[in-house]
């Protein structure tokens, strides 16, 4: 019993990643109708980022807090220098141009970096925290702590602040906020940014787990993309309980199902990416599409 | 059109009689990938469904002539058709699925496909050998055949390569390349004259997966050895990045993809171990902006606007203004 509520709790931990990575893919998704495959490379560029900021002496708050500065300029300038010449392009083109970004950013790393893995500090403690009996890990409690304040904080944005409403309101009536004086350019470049700080904050709590490596989000982001999917990829709130439950479930089969292990999980998100779409597309929390023709 | 092709089968037949045979292993590995990469011209150039994962059907084609040929002994000549028989069933059952999948999910979920393949492969350690892989014997040339091995893989790689390439070419001329196309651009016009998508969309997915699926061969039959980093997530994006490259609606774009794919990543190396994939992305991004249609399109174009251009303005346009109808060299437009 103990061992299924660490389970559950570090379940937990890592589908908080996941959601907060599924987070990032569905602001990106609902402004502009793209998945951004890039959005897991640019979380590990900026973790080796904060990771080359603590080795020129800052604090891991200070490397922190610049790295999710220079995380919200690159995914404002990746969107005005990149994406935006092909924002009207196909849905090819745009799947395309998002996978070179994945590239380069992927082979970038690897030049300034190297290929050999890197320890990456953490800064919860490394005592267990024990509730009753049970004891749970403080690195999995903080992960939580830390990606659900993001979100929370991500949520009340859009639902508080007038630029949040700008940006919802240039998603979904792009034409109409134009009309309004809403520079709706300049809104998906925002965009691009919050997503960017999002994957950032998930790099670095991923990161001691993980280890820092130029491939080390390559599962993630397809954890991510099943959360997104599972949840409704239009659906930030369905995003957030995707990648949860996501994360949960993963956990307790990798651990009690024999037949899947360590080596099937990743199989196993793949699967639900299929039944999802197959059975229905609009997953857990999105609203069904309807297309005139 | 047959000149070109005249050329390309006689640099083919010559090029190994004088390259060094390093250059041989690396032309074989061309041949492989050019017979991917037609693949993916056919299913997302043509047709408009987009697969980031096709690596996984090479995996299948590739371990399906190696343990074929580890443990029962069977030859390549009686493997590789199985192995392309196998991808291609293999081929039609995710096509089927793809029919459910519009545009960017299929992007997704084939990218997720091409990340689990390998671990697919670690797993089932009792038929793939795990992470170690499996070692094959290696191909000797038939008694009386004066070439050495390699050699003699290197002319059946391109033999195979130009049956496919033909047999695509002729599959995509007609009625089939237009249903594709149709269905690509307009599919609720197309269906509205009668085009069944199920039918198409399901072949076209069938066809590349065989194509992957006998590309997958001749990536494990040179080195005589497979292993879950024989097809690497980066094998599926390399294809996708050959075939835009390349151009993506063309059987050229296919073997000029193939040619990049090879030889851009073993001179970027002498750069920085990482320099290919930079080039590769970045290239991906300008050659999207500037040349949608790849290198084959672009010297299309090129070709195209040559032929077509107005003479050499040599003339009189500046120098005699006065008569300008006489000396005007506007007939060829």
């Amino acid at each position: 019993m103990h061992d299924l509520a660490q389970q559950i709790v570090s379940g937990l931990a890592t589908g908080s990643i996941f959601a907060s990575m599924a987070l990032a893919l569905v602001l990106i998704y609902r402004a502009m109708g793209v998945i951004n495959f890039a959005q897991g490379e640019l979380a590990m560029f900026t973790t080796y980022v904060a990771w080359q900021l603590m080795q020129m002496g800052l604090s891991w708050t200070a490397a922190f807090v610049v790295t999710i500065v220079i995380a919200f300029v690159l995914g404002v300038l990746l969107e005005r220098v990149v994406v935006r010449p092909v924002e009207r392009a196909n849905q090819l083109t745009l799947v395309i141009v998002t996978l070179g970004l994945f590239i380069a950013i992927n082979g970038l790393a690897g030049w300034f970096w190297g290929y050999i893995v890197k320890a990456f500090p953490s800064p919860f403690p490394t005592d267990p925290i024990r509730i009753g009996s049970v004891g749970f890990s403080a690195q999995d409690v903080g992960i939580i702590a830390v990606s659900l304040l993001t979100l929370g904080l991500i949520s009340l944005f859009f639902q508080k602040t007038k630029l949040g409403l700008a940006m919802r309101a240039a998603a979904i009536y792009p034409e109409q906020s134009r009309v309004l004086g809403i520079r709706v350019g300049w809104m998906l470049a925002l965009g691009w940014g919050l997503a960017a700080v999002v994957g950032a904050i998930a790099g670095i709590m991923v990161a001691p787990v993980v280890f820092l490596d130029p491939n080390m989000m390559q599962s993630v982001i397809v954890y991510a993309f099943a959360a997104a999917v599972l949840g409704g990829i239009e659906s930030p709130i369905g995003a957030v309980v995707g990648g949860l439950v996501l994360g949960v479930v993963i956990n307790l089969l990798g651990t009690y199902v024999e037949a899947i292990g360590n080596e099937l999980r990743l199989a196993a998100a793949l699967a639900i990416i299929v039944l999802v779409l197959m059975v229905r597309p609009s997953g857990l929390f999105g609203r069904a599409t309807v297309q005139r023709v | 059109m047959q000149l070109r092709v005249a050329v390309a089968v006689v640099l083919i037949a010559v090029l190994p009689l004088i390259v060094p045979s390093f250059l041989v292993f690396d032309l074989i590995y061309v041949a492989a990938y050019a017979i991917a990469i037609l693949g993916l011209v056919v299913l997302t150039g043509l047709n408009g469904q987009i697969s980031l994962g096709h690596g996984a059907f090479m995996a299948l084609g590739g371990y399906v002539v190696a343990i074929l040929a580890h443990s029962a002994g069977v030859p390549y000549w009686i493997g590789v058709p199985l192995a392309a028989l196998a991808s291609g069933i293999a081929g039609l059952l995710i096509g089927l699925v793809a029919l459910r999948l519009a545009g960017v999910y299929l992007a997704l979920a084939t990218f997720s496909l091409a990340v689990a393949t390998p671990s697919f492969l670690k797993h089932y350690k009792s038929i793939t050998g795990g992470f170690g892989g499996m070692s094959l014997d290696p191909v000797q040339a038939p008694a009386g055949v004066p070439l050495d091995g390699q050699h003699w893989l290197y002319y059946v790689a391109w033999a195979v390569t130009g049956a496919v390439f033909l047999a695509s070419a002729l599959l995509v001329r007609g009625k089939f390349g237009r249903a594709l196309r149709a269905l690509r651009d307009n599919p609720v016009a197309a269906i509205s004259f009668g085009v069944n998508p199920y039918f198409y969309k399901t072949a076209a997915f069938g066809w590349s997966a065989v194509l992957a699926g006998i590309a997958g061969c001749f990536l494990a039959i040179p080195t005589a050895y497979v292993s879950p980093d024989t097809f690497t997530f980066a094998l599926s994006i390399t294809l996708l990045i050959g075939a835009v490259l390349g151009g993506i609606t063309t059987p050229w774009g296919a073997l000029v993809g193939g040619l990049v794919v090879e030889f851009l990543p073993l001179v970027a190396q002498q750069i920085n171990a990482a320099a290919p994939s930079v080039v590769y992305g970045v290239a991906l991004i300008l050659v999207m902006m500037f040349l949608p249609d790849g290198i084959v399109g672009g010297v299309m174009r090129l070709a195209q606007r040559i032929r077509n251009a107005p003479s050499p303005p040599a003339l009189e346009s500046s120098t005699t203004p006065a008569a300008p109808v006489a000396a005007s060299p506007q007939t060829r437009e």
